[in-house]
C-alpha cells in the first residue's frame, strides 16, 4: 500500500478505501488483455499449461508462437528476457494461446502427432534458425543424430553448431529438438532436462 | 539501470493504486472506465517510457489526463439524473466504510479531490500533483489538507447523525 505514512492520521482516514473487491482486478486485467490485442497493442501474450514435463509458459506474437520453456529456465527470466529482447508489452492472455494448449495437451495424450501452429522464429537467426526449420521434418517416433541434422540443414561438418541450436531452441516439444540424438543413439543433453527428453521420446514410441 | 520489466508485472504492482485513484477522482461509477483507458494507454506508450522512469507517477499522469477526459465526455451527454437507477455501489466490505468515505471524497471541489487522490492515495510529492493541477507546489499542499480537513468534518458529522438517529 502506497498510503503516506508521514501522516499516519490521514492514512487512518483514507483506510477504508484500500479495499479492493476480490476479482475485480482479475476482470480489469481480462479487459485490458482483450482490449489490447484488439488494438494490436499486445506485443506477447503468454499462459502456462500443465504437462507431463511439468508446467510450461507458452508465449505468442501476432504472428505465432514464440517461446515454450520449461519451469527449470524459470518463467519469470524468461519473460523478463522476452521483454528485452522483443517487446515489454506482455500481458497474461489465456485466449491466444488457446490453440497451442489444445494442441499440447493432445500431443502428451498421444492423439496428435504434428502441431499445427503458425510460428514466429523472430528469437533466432542464421544457422541456427535453418536447424529449427528442418526439425518439424523429422517425423513423430522417429529420431536424427546431431550429423544428420547438420546436413540437412546446409552444414554437414556443423555438428556442434547443430547441438548448441537445439540447447537454444525458443520452442521446444512444438520445434521437436527432443527428436535429434547422438550418433550413438544416447539421448544428448537437453534444455527441460534429460528425463524430459527420454519423457518425450517414450510418449512417441509408445 | 534496471532494464523495463514486462508490463503484466506493472498492472499487477500498480493497478490497485490506480483504481483507487480513479474511484476518488471520478468516483464508482466512472472509476473502471479510467482505470481500463489509463493502463490500456499506459500499454501502447510503455516501450517509449524512460528506463528508471517512476512508473507509478507516470500511471497518475495518464490516470489523471484520462479521468479529464472521462468527465469532458459525460458533461457533454448530460444524463437525466433522476432517472438514473439507484446503483448498489458493491465496493468493499459492507461496513468497512468504503462506501461511505469515497462519498466524502466525491463532495470535495475538484482540486481538493485530486491533490488528496494524488498525494495521499498514490504517494505523489506536492511538487508532483502541482504539474499535474496547475498552481505551485504550496497551493497543491493547501488543496491536500484543505480536502482532508473537509473530509473529517463530512465524515464525522455523517457518523454522529448516524448515531443521533440510532439513539432513541
Amino acid at each position: 500500500m502506497t498510503i503516506h505514512h508521514d501522516e499516519p492520521d490521514v492514512s487512518a482516514l483514507l483506510a477504508p478505501l484500500e479495499s479492493v473487491e476480490p476479482g475485480l482486478m482479475q476482470r480489469l486485467h481480462d479487459r485490458l488483455a482483450a482490449a489490447a490485442a484488439e488494438q494490436d497493442t499486445l506485443d506477447i501474450a503468454y499462459r502456462t499449461v500443465d504437462s507431463p514435463i511439468g508446467k510450461l509458459l507458452l508465449a505468442a506474437t501476432e504472428r505465432g508462437m514464440v517461446r515454450v520453456a520449461f519451469e527449470v529456465e524459470d518463467h519469470d527470466a524468461v519473460l523478463q528476457r522476452l521483454a528485452e529482447k522483443l517487446s515489454p508489452r506482455i500481458l497474461f492472455s489465456a485466449s491466444r494461446l488457446d490453440p497451442a494448449a489444445r494442441e499440447l495437451d493432445e500431443y502428451f495424450a498421444g492423439t496428435r502427432h504434428r502441431f499445427d501452429l503458425p510460428l514466429d522464429f523472430s528469437l533466432s537467426r542464421g544457422f541456427r534458425l535453418s536447424v529449427l526449420e528442418h526439425l518439424p521434418q523429422i517425423a513423430y517416433g522417429h529420431t536424427e543424430s546431431y550429423a544428420q541434422v547438420a546436413l540437412a540443414a546446409g552444414s554437414p561438418r556443423a555438428v556442434r553448431a547443430v547441438g548448441t541450436a537445439c540447447a537454444t531452441n525458443p520452442l521446444p516439444v512444438i520445434v521437436p529438438c527432443h527428436r535429434v540424438v547422438k550418433s550413438d543413439g544416447s539421448f544428448g543433453n537437453y534444455l527441460g532436462g534429460a528425463e524430459a527428453k527420454r519423457a518425450l521420446l517414450a510418449l512417441e514410441a509408445a | 539501470m534496471e532494464p523495463k520489466k514486462p508490463f503484466e508485472l506493472v498492472v499487477r504492482e500498480h493497478g490497485p493504486t490506480v483504481l483507487r485513484v480513479c474511484r476518488a477522482v471520478l468516483g464508482a461509477h466512472d472509476a473502471e472506465d479510467g482505470w481500463s483507458e489509463t493502463f490500456l494507454s499506459a500499454l501502447k506508450a510503455y516501450p517509449e517510457l524512460p528506463a528508471g522512469a517512476n512508473v507509478q507517477a507516470w500511471l497518475v499522469t495518464i490516470a489523471h489526463r484520462k479521468s479529464i477526459d472521462i468527465v469532458r465526455a459525460r458533461n457533454r451527454q448530460p444524463l437525466p439524473v433522476d432517472e438514473l437507477p439507484v446503483r448498489p455501489s458493491g465496493l468493499g466490505i459492507p461496513g468497512d466504510g468504503h462506501r461511505e468515505v469515497l462519498d466524502a471524497v466525491g463532495q470535495l471541489p475538484p482540486k481538493q479531490r485530486q491533490a488528496v487522490a494524488y498525494h495521499y492515495l498514490a504517494g505523489l510529492p506536492y511538487k508532483d500533483v502541482a504539474g499535474l493541477l496547475g498552481g505551485t507546489p504550496d497551493a497543491a499542499r493547501r488543496a491536500g489538507a484543505d480536502g482532508v480537513k473537509a473530509l473529517r468534518t463530512i465524515l464525522v458529522d455523517s457518523s454522529e447523525s448516524y448515531v443521533k438517529e440510532e439513539t432513541p
